[in-house]
C-alpha cells in the first residue's frame, strides 16, 4: 500500500500574498488525509521543455475539505508558470513526501524564515503544547496574523521595518524566549545560527533542509546532505533530503 | 499480440526497461507503477564497496534535458545483493544489474559477486561522465572497452551489456571494440557531458561543474547512434537516451534497438514506463503488427 499518490488536481485558489509569493489551494483528495505538517508536494509544470517537478512544502491541510494549501515563491520558471494558473486549473502532484515534523509535548520554538515560514503554519497548528513562534523576514511579513491565531509571535527583519532589527536569534535573544524543543525551517544561514543556538542550549532541535531534486521519491540520490552516522539505506554518510528528510534531527545532518 | 523480445538469449516479456540511475532498485518507483509490466529493471549502478558520490548540487534543469553529477553514489555490492535483489525477485520482470568500478579489478570483483545472484543480465558502466576514477575513462578509447570487455567476461556468469557514452568521435568504433571483446549486448547511450552556469550567482549550477545530459534533449542524438551502432555491429543494442513517450521508444527500435531504456521520464511521471508500454501495444495494434520484433531496425531507406 501506498502512502503516495499521483493525481491531476483541481486548482481551488491561487493569489498573491506578498510580492512574488503565492497562495495555492488545491482539491487534494488522499493527499490531505495522508499529509503531515513538514511533508512536502511535487507539483509538475506543463511546459514539456520543464521537466522535473518543484518540491513545494505544504502549508496547510485541509482535512475536511481535502484540500492542501502551498505557499511559494516565484524562484524560477517553473514557479512562475503555478503563479499564473486560475482557480479551475488543474495540476499534476505527487505527495505527500518525505517525513515531516515530529510532534513533541514540550515547550516548542518554532522559527521559520524566508520561503521557510509557510511549513511552520501548519506545525504550530498542530503542535498541542506551550509554543512560540519567531519569524524571520527581509521586509515585509506574510503569514504573520495567522500564526498570531495560533501562539504568541515575535518578529525579525534584516532592515529593521518591522520587529527586531537583525536575524531569528537577535529575536529570540532579545525576546528573552525559552523552549525545550525548537523546530526551524528557513535558509542555512539561518538554520545554521538555530543549529548552534540549540546545541548551546542543549535543546532538540529538528530543521527542515532544501535541496535541488530530480524524482522527488529518494530514487535518484540527487537530493542528499552529509550525516553524521552512516544512513541505513544508503549505506554511505549520506541521506536523501526527500526521503529521510526534509525534517532531520539538526546533531544527525552537515550543512 | 507478442510484445516478447529477446537479448543475447534472455527472453523478456516486453522491450520496455528502466535506464541505470533513474529508478533505483524498484522500490521507490513500486509505489506509482506495477514493475511486473516492465520487461526488466536495469538497477543503478553498483560498485564492490559503497560509494559517496559527489557534493551537492547534484541536479540541475536545462531546456528539454536535466544535468545530473551523483557521482554514482551506491551502497556497495554486499548490501545490494542482501536487498535490492531479493526485493526484486518479488516481482515478474527480468533483473539487469548495473555495475561500476574505478579500477578493472573492481568492476571484476563485482561481477563475480554477482556470479551466483539470480540476476539476468549485467551491465558495465563504462561511460558515466561523473567520476574521477573508472567511468567514462574506459569508455572513450577503443582499446580499453575491448580489454575491459574481455576482463568482464572471464568473471561474468550472466551475459554482459556493456554500456557506452555518446562522448566520443565515432560510437561505432566503440561499439565495434565491445564486440571483439566479447559483449554479448549493448546499451546506449549514457548521458552527454554538458555544463550550466548561474548567471545571477555566477556560479556552476552543478557542484561537480560538469554533468551528464539527458531528456527529450538528447533523443535525437540517441536515435542517431543506434542506427549508426546497428549498422556496424551484429550485437542486440538497448536504446536510452530521451525516451518520454511510446512513440520515442518505437523510434529507437525502428532504428534497430532490440529495447528501449525510459530514464528521466520517471521523473517527470513516475508512472512513465507503465504508459509506454501500453502505448506501444497500441501501435503495433494500429499498424498491423502482431509482434514487438518486427519494429527492429524496420526503418525504410
Amino acid at each position: 500500500m501506498s502512502d503516495k499518490k499521483k493525481l491531476r488536481a483541481e486548482i481551488l485558489s491561487n493569489t498573491e500574498l506578498a510580492t512574488e509569493i503565492y497562495d495555492m489551494r488545491i482539491s487534494a483528495g488522499e493527499i490531505a488525509d495522508l499529509a503531515k505538517a513538514g511533508q512536502f508536494l511535487s507539483l509538475y509544470s506543463q511546459d514539456g521543455s520543464r521537466l522535473l517537478p518543484r518540491p513545494i512544502s505544504i502549508c496547510g491541510i485541509g482535512r475536511k475539505e481535502k484540500s492542501i494549501r502551498l505557499v511559494y515563491r516565484i524562484a524560477g520558471k517553473g514557479t512562475a508558470e503555478f503563479s499564473q494558473m486560475k482557480a479551475g486549473m488543474r495540476i499534476d502532484v505527487v505527495g505527500p513526501l518525505g517525513n515531516g515534523f515530529p510532534l513533541k509535548k514540550a515547550p516548542a520554538l518554532i522559527i521559520g524564515g524566508g520561503i521557510g515560514i509557510p511549513p511552520m503554519l501548519e506545525l504550530v497548528k498542530q503542535l498541542d503544547c506551550e509554543k512560540q513562534v519567531v519569524l524571520g523576514y527581509r521586509k515585509a511579513p506574510f503569514l504573520l496574523e495567522e500564526f498570531q491565531q495560533y501562539a504568541k509571535v515575535s518578529v525579525a527583519t534584516e532592515d529593521g521595518s518591522f520587529g527586531v532589527t537583525g536575524t531569528v536569534i537577535d529575536a529570540i535573544n532579545q525576546n528573552g524566549l525559552k523552549a525545550d524543543v525548537i523546530y526551524a525551517c528557513g535558509p542555512i544561514p539561518m538554520l545554521r545560527a538555530v543549529k548552534a543556538y540549540a546545541a548551546e542550549n542543549r535543546i532538540e532541535c529538528f530543521v527542515s533542509l532544501e535541496e535541488r531534486m530530480a524524482c522527488g521519491i529518494g530514487a535518484c540520490l540527487g537530493c542528499v546532505c552529509k550525516s553524521k552516522e552512516v544512513d541505513s539505506h544508503t549505506n554511505v554518510n549520506n541521506k536523501r533530503i526527500c526521503k529521510e528528510g526534509p525534517v532531520f534531527e539538526a546533531g544527525e545532518v552537515e550543512f | 499480440m507478442d510484445m516478447s523480445v529477446n537479448l543475447a538469449g534472455v527472453s523478456f516479456k516486453n522491450p520496455i526497461m528502466t535506464a541505470s540511475g533513474t529508478f533505483g532498485s524498484g522500490g521507490e518507483f513500486s509505489e506509482f507503477v506495477d514493475l511486473n509490466c516492465l520487461g526488466a529493471v536495469v538497477t543503478k549502478g553498483v560498485s564492490n564497496v559503497p560509494w559517496e558520490g559527489n557534493p551537492t548540487p547534484r541536479v540541475a534543469e536545462t531546456y528539454g534535458g536535466m544535468l545530473n553529477a551523483i557521482g554514482l553514489q551506491n551502497p556497495g555490492i554486499d548490501l545490494f545483493l542482501k536487498r535490492d535483489i531479493p526485493f526484486l525477485k518479488k516481482y515478474d520482470t527480468k533483473i539487469i544489474v548495473n555495475v561500476c568500478g574505478k579500477s578493472v579489478a573492481d568492476y571484476c570483483e563485482a561481477v563475480t559477486r554477482l556470479a551466483d545472484a539470480p540476476v539476468d543480465m549485467l551491465e558495465i558502466n563504462i561511460s558515466c561522465p561523473n567520476v574521477k576514477e573508472g567511468g567514462i575513462a574506459f569508455g572513450q578509447n577503443p582499446k580499453q572497452v575491448e580489454q575491459i570487455t574481455r576482463e568482464v567476461k572471464k568473471y561474468a556468469a550472466q551475459p554482459v551489456i556493456m554500456k557506452l557514452s555518446p562522448n566520443v568521435t565515432d560510437i561505432t568504433e566503440m561499439a565495434r571494440a565491445a564486440e571483439s571483446g566479447g559483449s554479448d549486448a549493448l546499451s546506449l547511450i549514457n548521458t552527454l557531458t554538458g555544463m550550466k552556469i548561474d548567471i545571477q550567482k555566477r556560479k556552476f549550477a552543478l557542484a561537480n561543474k560538469t554533468g551528464g545530459l539527458s531528456g527529450p534533449a538528447i533523443h535525437p542524438v540517441a536515435v542517431r547512434m543506434v542506427y549508426q551502432t546497428a549498422q556496424a555491429v551484429k550485437l542486440p543494442i538497448i536504446g536510452m537516451g530521451g525516451v518520454q513517450t511510446a512513440e520515442d521508444a518505437i523510434e529507437l527500435m525502428l532504428a534497430g534497438a532490440t529495447a528501449v531504456a525510459v530514464g528521466t521520464a520517471n521523473f517527470r511521471n513516475p508512472s512513465a514506463v507503465q504508459e509506454i508500454v501500453d502505448g506501444i501495444g497500441e501501435y503495433l495494434k494500429e499498424q498491423g503488427l502482431s509482434t514487438a520484433c518486427e519494429l527492429i531496425g524496420a526503418v525504410m531507406e
